[in-house]
């Protein structure tokens, strides 16, 4: 399932117009939130593709209430965008009477509203009034669908009839409304007083339905002059019914016909068609709805001494709104409750008064409210001298008289459609109050909406219920709301003071300010992210944007799949009583505090603290967050990263604040275990003054913006100590998602959820043919997954091998045209970029300008110079115009220069005849505030452009086939992965071992810590090496020899026994020339049968088992992190931890301690060390500066070191010392000169980039596996063998290299043999030939241009950037300045 | 970003600083520029190994040049700095047009007119 990004990247330039105009502010994730982002976004500059995408989640719940379907959340944000314009433009795609609703819709959708959940409801109805009051809604320009000749006829010009006709109108079906009454607005008019909606406002707003066309015809009234049937015969094709519910329900008690009973309904009508109306001195009002407080209010208004509502249930069922019943109180109204009336006093036929009966409150009713049950004998009398009943309205359908064929129901309603509102008499169709009984007034409009698309479809002989079933969504997804979201009150609307309201009618409510307007918009959540209003639409000049996109179900046919889905960050949010993240904004996540680092982060990469926006002047970093933690967590791995960037990250800080910035950071065991980690935390300590403090923080106590920490030392001591930010180091977790994602996939995941790899198939999930690679197997670092990856890559192409190519489409194009006879024609192409040029830039002065230029034969604008139609008109007007040489000033070569030179081969030039002019970037993106300097700016950067381009020579690519054949350096286990992995995807492999047999360092293993039996696994290795048949292996043998470039290698070779000479020419070479075990020179190694390296005890155990063993010591760190061999062995941690507890099983009551720096069972491993512990090993740390001494005296083995706990010395006798030797790499040196391969100072190969590329080396076509790269684990080995191969593979894939036509040469005429170019040149390439001068060949060359600078005789160019085509970018920029 | 910088800067296009010859800099002042500058990637990482050292030194040579002929060292430059850093890159713009907006218009300038009056 795709979801719909809601852009068309194909269309989309990434000009960000999108996201200018989008309202809907949110928290900006790949800032963590720190800053914030638009619905229309882009997650980050560079970001592939470099298309915007909108995010969308379902529609927003105010939305869903609407009966009327409109789009709140879209016009909330444009009224807090202060555009009203387009708030009526959203609203009035719905509803025709904004103002009139944004004052007496009793808004279902402030009851769905989420912000509820923070504080209370959107304020939406006044949002909506706010629109309308700042902008006239009859201003607006309704789109309309050209006039058709069809006419409709409504009859009831209440919202149901006016709805109708406007929706009618936009569809281009003129209607005319037939009224009863002498004004129009139906219960909207005559229904509602108006010091709720002001008459003016309903005029208006239905006028903005006349002036679509509609005719309103008022005392108009049906019956027995103009029946429905006689609208049908004077040639309205359709009838909408609409006449309202106007008809009072009756008490049905004894003398409700005397007179002062007065319906409620008809008092209002009343009122409202005259302006007043007789009202007693004491009036009794029946009822508790809207209509009962109406009467009540426009009564008080009238004069009415006293008014007393009377309702039969209590004030929480009361169908009135509470705002309401509150006005009319605040006015003077009395209400009674639980009273209901019995029978009307008269005297001489007048009322006198009202004997009412107490009620109490029963079992529910259908509606759900409690029944209001008589209490018997609490009868009592009421003196009134006018009743209002107001107790409900129905249809009255006898006005109508008796239709033929129309449905009725048994209240007296007409039955339609539930869809369509089609009634049972073609042609007629009914909707408002007269459909459902009294409802709301959006509801009637929603009514009105349906009953005009079903009228269309009518007359045009359409299904009319197609694609129209109201979608229901069970589970709708929205935005979260924001963990840290401040509350903030509804606002509250001014009203006309209550001693002002006596005697008119004048609004109560006075609507609100734009301020408060804007600020009461910003209330709103967002809850579907985009709010649809639009805007982005109409800012998209490509046309990019379509909302309409749906998720895509699509069927991929594969053959294996790749797991890359990593893993989440740990919340400290659960854990807010320690960590304190969520109440203190200087409290931070290490992924928060690298946004801040970073220079396009919220901070644009200044050092502030979130609180004030001070610089920090002292910082700590907690460790171990989330991590190693089975206290709050159950996360008991290492996180495998978090020390290392804790160190980074102190590092960048220190740097960013130029040497005023302390940094702490608080650790358990500082593990910096990669390849050169250690010397970077070394610089960190020593050069940098990181501070490292070996101690668990236990608390963290907010002081104001600082923070107090508080932790004890090693030695007990309490400490405190102030910060202005504490960043937390979070590790990895596998969150959910994942485990649903796994689960649908059918992998097993370990215990924490990672998922299950064998130790000997590192990248090989439970599932044949489902390969895994990254964080989601287990936590490591950036090198480790950047391998993992190419592995599985690796792994899959095996299975995949037969398919190989079977996909691939070649493009023809045509033969390359002889320009160089030709005189250059250039064709300058000036791109608007939609607005993103053309905005700031004149284009067409540029594009004048262009043409004045010498050399240039054409010049034109282009909206999109990168849209494919543009490429179309391109292509006809290079060879239209005979064009030999094309310019495009539009963005970066970076990102088109590819496209458009895939334009000119299109047309049969050569791609270098080819020049960009980057006036997008470069110009009118860092210029738009001063568009006169960005003209001349582009004029000069086009002028330089066409300068150049006249100077271009077509260059060839050089095409090279490749030797299919990979030499793999070494047979370690490394070694013979790698050719199997490469063997296996069908690429022959020879594999050259200077030892007489194959295995390497393995052949000294036992098992993995895992417990895997490494001797057999190497058995059923070298058995399918021997058996392969595209491996060939030659043994005892010697490169003494090697030369050719990527591809076409060749190397010499002695080989043994015999040592005949052999040469072998190949595509790639696999360096896997493994490392051995250090040789101890410290602790009285090999001068002590009972002190051996863990290699040794490893054998040891298996052949003599511990049943001798009381006391056995090992010391860490031997050969390692030391001023010989700076850095860390990475795998005698746990090589220890394997033999103690392999010690422990087999004789539980030897004791064995291991003496040790910091433990590093960095990821999945620490759990043996928790078990190492559990089962009884003891650990004592020593530091660097006071190694433990080692005593081999008669009496015994003795080793003495200094326990930091208890602050002295400890000796203990012990009958076996095993020293964790760290790794040296295998002697290379010669190799290395021969093959010209770089080394660090240990000897260990080096790669082209430590994270991006680390199994290649910067020589192409030479790839690096193993421990010759570093100290490994074997499963480390294994999946570093398989990337190598997948790397070599890319090479050894491909029947031939294109090599590229930028490249240095040599006029040898003028060389003069200095040799400055063979010394600068990085690669090594050029060579002084048998003549006597230098070349350079072009295969190997990189195109660098040092050689061409730094050639003191000119005798170099390089191509492309030759000196005269630079020159001529100078000459042309400064032409006339002096 | 879209960061806005001074617009008197004229952007050429080389594959590494390793290709900027001393002869454009120096050209570039002889023709007429007020100021040059070379931006290049952070040292230790040239995609090229050591094509912006190179550059730097061949800037320092330009500086000693143009000092000793009166032009001015301080006129040209050179910077490093990574692709994601376009808050430095607006910095630097800034930076180098206030310098050479203090040092005044190239000598050069100044001289011809006076030669021709």
């Amino acid at each position: 399932m795709q979801k719909p990004r809601y852009v068309d990247i194909s269309k989309c330039t990434g000009c960000g117009e999108c996201a200018k105009v989008c309202p809907v502010v949110l928290d900006n994730e790949y800032d963590m939130g720190l800053s914030s982002k638009k619905a229309a976004y882009k997650l980050y500059p560079q970001a592939i593709p470099g298309a915007f995408a909108i995010q969308k989640a379902d529609k927003a719940p105010c939305r869903l209430a609407c009966p009327a379907g409109l789009n709140v959340q879209g016009y909330v944000q444009m009224v807090g965008q202060g555009k009203y314009k387009e708030a009526l433009e959203i609203i009035m795609k719905d509803l025709p009477l904004p103002g009139v609703l944004g004052r007496i819709c009793p808004h279902g959708c402030e009851d769905a509203c989420r912000r509820c959940e923070v504080d209370e409801a959107v304020a939406i109805r006044n949002l909506k009034r706010v629109a309308a009051d700042q902008f006239d809604p009859r201003a607006i320009k309704v789109p309309c669908a050209p006039p058709r000749k069809e006419k409709a006829a409504i009859i009831g010009s209440g919202p149901a009839g006016l709805s109708a006709a406007y929706h009618l109108a936009r569809k281009g079906i003129l209607s005319t409304i037939f009224e009863a009454l002498p004004e129009p607005g139906g219960m909207l008019r005559v229904g509602i007083p108006g010091h709720r909606l002001p008459r003016n406002i309903l005029d208006q707003e239905i006028e903005v339905i006349t002036n679509l066309g509609v005719e309103i015809k008022t005392n108009a009234p049906i019956g027995p002059d103009l029946t429905i049937d006689a609208l049908f015969k004077k040639g309205y094709e359709a009838v909408y019914l609409a006449i309202g519910a106007h008809k009072g329900m009756e008490l049905g008690i004894p003398g409700e016909k005397a007179e002062g009973v007065q319906q409620g309904v008809d008092f209002l009508r009343e009122v409202n068609l005259k302006g007043t109306a007789p009202v007693g001195k004491k009036l009794a009002i029946i009822g508790g709805g809207n209509v009962a407080i109406d009467v009540a209010r426009s009564a008080v208004r009238l004069g009415a001494k006293e008014v007393n509502i009377i309702y039969r249930r209590t004030r929480a069922e009361m169908p009135a709104w509470e705002e309401e019943i509150q006005a009319a109180e605040d006015e003077g109204t009395a209400i009674t409750y639980l009273s209901a009336p019995q029978e009307v006093l008269t005297q001489d036929g007048k009322v006198v008064g009202l004997r009412c009966v107490r009620m109490e409150l029963g079992e529910p009713d259908s509606s759900g409210r409690r029944r209001p049950v008589p209490i018997p004998g609490s009868e009592y009398d009421l003196e009134i001298d006018q009743l209002i009943p107001s107790i409900g309205q129905t249809p009255d359908l006898s006005i109508i008289g008796d239709i033929e064929d129309v449905g009725t129901s048994r209240w007296g309603t007409i039955e339609v459609d539930p869809i369509t509102y089609a009634t049972t008499k073609p042609g007629l169709f009914a909707g408002g109050d007269v459909q459902t009984g009294p409802w709301v007034a959006i509801g009637a409009i929603a009514a009105g909406k349906e009953a005009a698309e079903s009228i269309l479809r009518y007359l045009d002989g359409r299904d009319m219920a197609e694609g129209r079933e109201p979608i229901t969504n069970e589970n709708p997804q929205y935005r979260p709301i924001p963990e840290r979201i401040k509350k903030q009150a509804r606002s509250a609307m001014k009203e006309l003071p209550i001693h002002d309201r006596v005697g008119n009618f004048h609004e109560v409510e006075l609507g609100y300010d734009e301020e408060t307007g804007k600020s009461e918009a910003n209330r709103c959540l967002n809850c579907g992210y985009c709010c649809e209003c639009f805007q982005c639409v109409d800012a998209c000049i490509a046309e990019a944007v379509c909302h309409d996109q749906q998720p895509v179900e699509r069927d991929i046919t594969i053959g294996s799949v790749i797991l890359c889905p990593g893993a989440s960050l740990f919340d400290p949010s659960p854990y807010e009583g320690f960590y304190k993240y969520n109440q203190h904004p200087n409290i931070l996540t290490s992924t928060e505090f690298e946004r801040i680092l970073s220079a396009t982060g919220p901070t644009m990469g200044h050092m502030k603290r979130p609180s004030d926006g001070k610089e920090p002047t002292k910082i700590a970093w907690l460790q171990c967050v989330g991590s190693r933690d089975t206290a709050h967590c159950n996360n008991g791995y290492c996180s495998a990263v978090c020390c290392m960037y804790a160190i980074k990250e102190a590092v960048i800080a220190k740097e960013h604040m130029k040497g005023d910035l302390d940094t702490a950071i608080f650790f358990m065991d500082i593990r910096t275990y990669g390849k050169d980690y250690e010397k970077y935390y070394n610089r960190a300590k020593d050069e940098h003054g990181v501070r490292f403090i070996r101690s668990r923080v236990h608390t963290i106590d907010p002081m104001g913006h600082d923070l107090i920490l508080k932790y004890s030392d090693e030695m007990g001591q309490l400490h405190e100590e102030m910060f202005d930010m504490a960043v937390l180091s979070v590790g990895f977790e596998i969150d959910q998602e994942r485990i649903e994602f796994a689960g649908r996939l059918g992998i097993s995941l370990n215990k924490y959820n990672f998922a299950l790899t064998p130790a000997f198939k590192p990248v090989e999930t439970s599932r044949p043919g489902v390969y895994v690679s990254g964080i989601f197997q287990a936590p490591k670092d950036i090198p480790s997954s950047v391998t993992e990856a190419s592995a599985s890559a690796c792994a899959a192409s095996i299975d995949l091998s037969e398919a190989r190519g079977t996909d691939i489409k070649t493009l023809s194009m045509p033969e390359e045209i002889d320009v160089s006879d030709q005189d250059p024609r250039i064709g300058v192409f000036v791109c608007d970029c939609g607005i993103n040029i053309a905005g700031v830039v004149d284009v067409p002065a540029v594009v004048v300008y262009a043409k004045s230029l010498p050399n240039v034969v054409y010049a034109q604008e282009n909206l999109f110079s990168c849209s494919q139609d543009t490429q179309d008109r391109m292509k006809g007007i290079i060879k239209e115009n005979s064009l030999n040489r094309v310019v495009v000033a539009s963005c970066s070569p970076r990102t088109h220069e590819p496209l458009f030179q895939e334009t000119m081969q299109a047309c049969g030039l050569n791609k270098y005849l080819f020049e960009m002019a980057n006036i997008r970037d470069q110009d009118s993106w860092v210029h738009g505030s001063n568009p006169e300097a960005a003209t001349r700016k582009a004029k000069d950067l086009v002028r330089m452009a066409a300068a150049r381009a006249a100077l271009l020579t077509p260059l060839q690519e050089k095409r090279i086939p490749i030797t299919m054949r990979a030499l793999v350096i070494g047979g370690g286990v490394a070694g013979m992965n790698a050719a199997l992995g490469l063997a296996d995807q069908g690429f022959e492999t020879i594999i050259v071992e200077k030892e007489a047999q194959l295995g390497g360092l393995a052949r000294e293993l036992t098992t993995t810590i895992e417990g895997d039996d490494i001797q057999r696994y190497l058995i059923e290795l070298m058995d399918r090496i021997n058996r392969h048949e595209k491996i060939q292996v030659l043994t005892e043998t010697l490169i003494v020899g090697f030369g050719g470039f990527k591809g076409n290698f060749y190397t010499e070779l002695m080989v043994g026994p015999a040592m005949y000479a052999r040469k072998i020419e190949h595509g790639v070479v696999i360096l896997a020339t493994g490392a051995i075990e250090y040789k101890p020179k410290e602790y009285l190694y090999g001068e002590d049968h009972r002190i051996m390296t863990q290699i040794d005890l490893g054998k040891r155990l298996e052949v003599k088992g511990a049943d001798d063993l009381n006391q056995v010591v090992m010391i860490q760190c031997v050969g390692s992190r030391n001023e010989e061999n700076p850095n860390c062995s990475r795998i005698c941690c746990q090589s220890a931890i394997k033999n103690a507890l392999h010690i422990k099983e087999l004789n539980p009551d030897t004791e064995v301690w291991i003496l040790y720096r910091d433990i590093r069972t960095y990821g999945l491993h620490e759990d043996y060390y928790t078990a190492a512990r559990k089962n009884g090993v003891k650990f004592f740390r020593f530091s660097k500066d006071e190694p433990p001494r080692v005593e081999a005296t008669d009496k015994g083995l003795f080793v003495i070191f200094k326990d930091h706990v208890l602050q002295r010395d400890l000796r203990v006798p012990t009958d076996l010392l095993a020293l964790s030797a760290g790794m040296v790499p295998t002697d290379t040196g010669e190799l290395a000169s021969i093959i010209k391969l770089p080394r660090n100072e240990q000897g260990y190969f080096l790669e082209a980039h430590v994270k991006l590329r680390p199994v290649d080396l910067a020589n192409d076509g030479i790839f690096l596996c193993g421990t010759a790269h570093g100290p490994k684990l074997i499963t480390e080995s294994i999946s570093q063998a398989y990337a190598a191969a997948s790397r070599a593979a890319t090479f050894l894939s491909q029947p031939e290299i294109i090599l590229s036509a930028v490249t240095a040469k040599v006029d040898q005429s003028r060389c003069a043999a200095c040799l400055i170019c063979v010394r600068v040149c990085p690669y090594n390439v050029p060579r002084i030939n048998e003549n006597g001068v230098s070349e350079i060949d072009e295969a190997l060359c990189h195109g660098c241009g040092i050689c061409a600078s730094e050639c003191p005789a000119k005798a170099i160019e390089l191509n492309w950037y030759e000196d005269q085509q630079i020159m001529s970018k100078l000459d042309s920029l400064l032409e006339g300045v002096l | 970003m879209r960061l806005q910088y001074p617009e008197a800067i004229r952007i050429i296009r080389v594959p590494c600083t390793g290709k900027v010859d001393i002869l454009h800099i120096l050209k570039s002042f002889e023709k007429g520029a007020d100021g040059v500058y070379i931006v290049g990637c952070l040292e230790g990482d040239c995609r090229f190994d050591n094509g912006n050292l190179r550059a730097r030194k061949r800037v320092q040579q330009a500086q000693a040049l143009l000092d000793k002929i009166g032009i001015g060292g301080e006129r040209v430059q050179m910077y490093n700095l990574s692709s994601g850093e376009g808050p430095l890159f607006a910095e630097i713009a800034a930076e180098m047009t206030a310098k050479i907006k203090e040092m005044g218009p190239n000598p050069l300038k100044e001289a011809l007119k006076k030669q021709a009056a």
